[in-house]
């Protein structure tokens, strides 16, 4: 990732022909060799943003610059960008070969210049031998691979991906999800990736925008957005949490659950009313007695790694992540460290 | 060992009952297509005696020159209703939802109306006083013959057969995905070379069945010919029917016209069926 600003949209907003807005106020800077997700809910307005770019829709209001250079307007087939597209929209009628040299061909390069550098670019994605197989011959992981190879043999500044791995089997999915980021490191290019799968975000971009309602909520590295969601929705998109209703007494004391609890924040007004983020991991099982808040354990679900443990204490059921299992109908103290109580302002109501 | 016998006796019953559904359509293509057309053959290759002659089919010769003239304004019909419901098509099968639907009931709306009522229409708009001569004489200009001539005749096929192309050419064409269209534009495709890469090898299906559908009706007609041709541009159409129902009544001169007509569409066709696999590179299916 370097320094310089490779895409840069500007109060992008985008309204319908039925006065519905898919997106307002998009400001976001896109550097170059950076991979960058989009991630949010369906209808978030993802999907639009990633389209704005590639120039098949056009912002109502706002600009758009690549390179510096305005391009609202530009035309797809005139940007310097090349998509995968969400179910890989390879030609039927080509095979694999003439799929992949197909904008090569358009650019009427010379015949073996483009069968040199279909071959590099299907061995780089692992499917040499395969030029001459129909494209209803392959599986969708294979498809996938062509699609990758079709965008990326034209050598373009910018690759976007509209959730180009939501049609896979999990395994396959984190294999190409590997795959991917090699292509990415060893390509040196920009990805915009689009997907809802917050773990897939997490896995693989250096920074990801996470979006609601057509507006951006928040913008950080993996870590950000895990660590200091922003608000209850972002922390409860980025895995799973338990969010309790809350009053910020003063700095570093909240309350919640019917108990005072020391934490880290500071800056909201005295008894402000806060949404309280708990991660279910970083509840601590304890003693029921010694406890601050204690519960009936109400189910308990084997999950690999960890036990998911649900309990229910005065009404509010707490989710659990535990390495040791529970007896279902036990009663359990819990408590919290202060630095895992994540404390956000209250979503204004819209 | 008897368990897979018997299970092999019942899947046999099974086929059959699974065909069953088609007796009823097989029933009727025996009865009212394969008996007639045999029955065709039979008229085809008799005198009125009854007894085996090839003189019919010798005679059907004599008929060269307007079988010629009637695959001549066919294909021209033809190719006419291929250039214009192309682009049609390609615009509706784009479209969504309301103005989809509307623009094809449009299309289709003048085939509820019938056929001999919309070449009469024709008739009172080309005639030598009709419509658009009136109007040309009213604004000074020498009318215009229009009626009588090929050019009408291949108007009224036209008219009367572009929904048959329309309708192919829209439902391939419906079925060709946006995002297919996208990914070429992606890749450096201006709109033509879209349409020439990728919307023209994946829409000729439709255009060969369109061609069928209004090729084949085209090259048989009569009552357009008789409408709108008058008597000097008959087609072989016209000559079937003198022989069935005119003067010179002879069925089994007939029959041998339409056994060598059905003869020169099928070789028509299977030739363009071949051109179709090359143009593609045998590589749709």
């Amino acid at each position: 990732m370097k320094e310089n600003i490779l895409i840069s949209l500007k109060d992008i907003a985008v309204e319908f022909e039925d006065g519905h807005r898919v997106l307002k106020g998009i400001n976001l800077d896109i550097h170059d060799e950076e991979f960058v997700t989009f991630l949010g809910p369906s209808g978030c307005g993802k999907t639009t943003t990633l389209r704005i770019i590639g120039g098949f829709a056009e912002p109502t209001e706002g600009d758009i610059f690549f390179d510096g250079k305005k391009i609202n307007g530009v035309p797809p087939h005139k940007r310097n960008i090349n998509t995968v597209f969400q179910r890989y929209a390879l030609f039927p009628h080509l095979n694999v070969f003439d799929n992949v040299a197909f904008g090569l061909s358009v650019k009427k390069m010379d015949k073996k210049l483009i069968a040199r550098k279909v071959k590099e670019m299907l061995e780089l994605v692992n499917l040499s031998g395969f030029e001459n197989r129909n494209i209803n011959q392959l599986s969708g992981g294979q498809q996938q691979r062509v699609a990758i190879a079709r965008a990326l043999v034209n050598e373009p500044k910018v690759l976007l991906l509209d959730e180009p791995l939501g049609a896979l089997d999990l395994k396959l999915r984190k294999d190409m999800q590997t795959e991917l980021m090699r292509i990415q490191k060893s390509l040196k290019i920009t990805f915009i990736y689009v997907t809802h799968d917050q773990e897939e975000a997490l896995t693989m971009s250096d920074r990801v925008v996470v979006m609601k309602d057509g507006q951006i909520l928040q913008i950080g590295t993996p870590q950000d957005i895990y660590n200091e969601p922003v608000n209850a929705f972002v922390a409860d998109f980025i895995g799973e949490s338990n969010i309790i209703d809350g009053v910020m007494y003063e700095d570093y004391e909240v309350e919640f659950a019917g108990q005072a609890f020391k934490c880290v924040d500071k800056g909201f007004a005295p008894n402000e009313r806060v949404d309280v983020v708990i991660r279910p991991e970083d509840i601590i099982v304890g003693d029921y007695e010694t406890s601050p808040i204690s519960g009936v354990v109400e189910s308990v679900v084997f999950k690999g790694v960890h036990y998911e443990i649900t309990v229910d204490a005065h009404g509010y059921k707490w989710l659990i992540h535990s390495t040791l299992s529970q007896e279902v109908g036990a009663l359990i103290g819990m408590n919290v460290k202060p630095f895992d109580i994540h404390i956000m302002k209250k979503m204004e109501v819209r | 060992m008897k368990n897979s016998i018997a299970d092999n006796n019942k899947s046999k019953f099974q086929k059959i009952l699974g065909t069953a559904p088609a007796f009823p359509y097989m029933a009727w293509a025996i009865v009212f297509i394969a008996i007639p057309l045999g029955l065709i053959v039979y008229f085809a290759l008799t005198d009125s005696a009854g007894s085996f002659t090839i003189d019919n089919i010798a005679r059907a010769g004599e008929h060269m020159s307007v079988l010629f003239r009637s695959i001549k304004l066919a294909a021209i019909a033809t190719a006419l209703c291929v250039v214009i419901a192309y682009p049609l098509a390609y615009i509706i099968s784009r479209k969504q939802g309301f103005r989809r639907n509307t623009l094809v009931m449009l299309c289709m709306l003048p085939m509820w109306m019938n056929f001999l009522l919309r070449t009469y229409a024709w008739m009172t708009i080309l005639e030598n006083n009709g419509l658009i001569n009136r109007l040309l004489m009213l604004l000074g200009f020498e009318p215009i013959r229009m009626i009588n001539t090929q050019g009408a005749v291949i108007l009224g096929m036209v008219y009367n057969y572009i929904p048959f192309m329309i309708l192919p050419l829209y439902t391939i064409m419906s079925k060709i995905g946006n995002d297919v269209i996208e990914a070429a534009q992606d890749l450096g495709a201006n709109s033509l070379e879209v349409i020439a890469r990728v919307v023209l090898p994946l829409s000729l299906p439709g255009i060969s069945s369109g061609i069928t559908m209004v090729f084949v009706p085209s090259v048989s007609t009569f009552v357009i010919s008789k409408m709108l041709g008058g008597g000097t541009n008959q087609l072989i159409g016209d000559i079937i029917d003198l022989q069935f129902l005119g003067n010179t009544y002879n069925p089994n001169l007939g029959s041998a016209i339409s056994l060598v007509l059905m003869v020169v569409v099928l070789l028509c066709m299977s030739i363009m069926g071949d051109t179709e696999v090359e143009t593609m590179g045998g590589r749709i299916r």
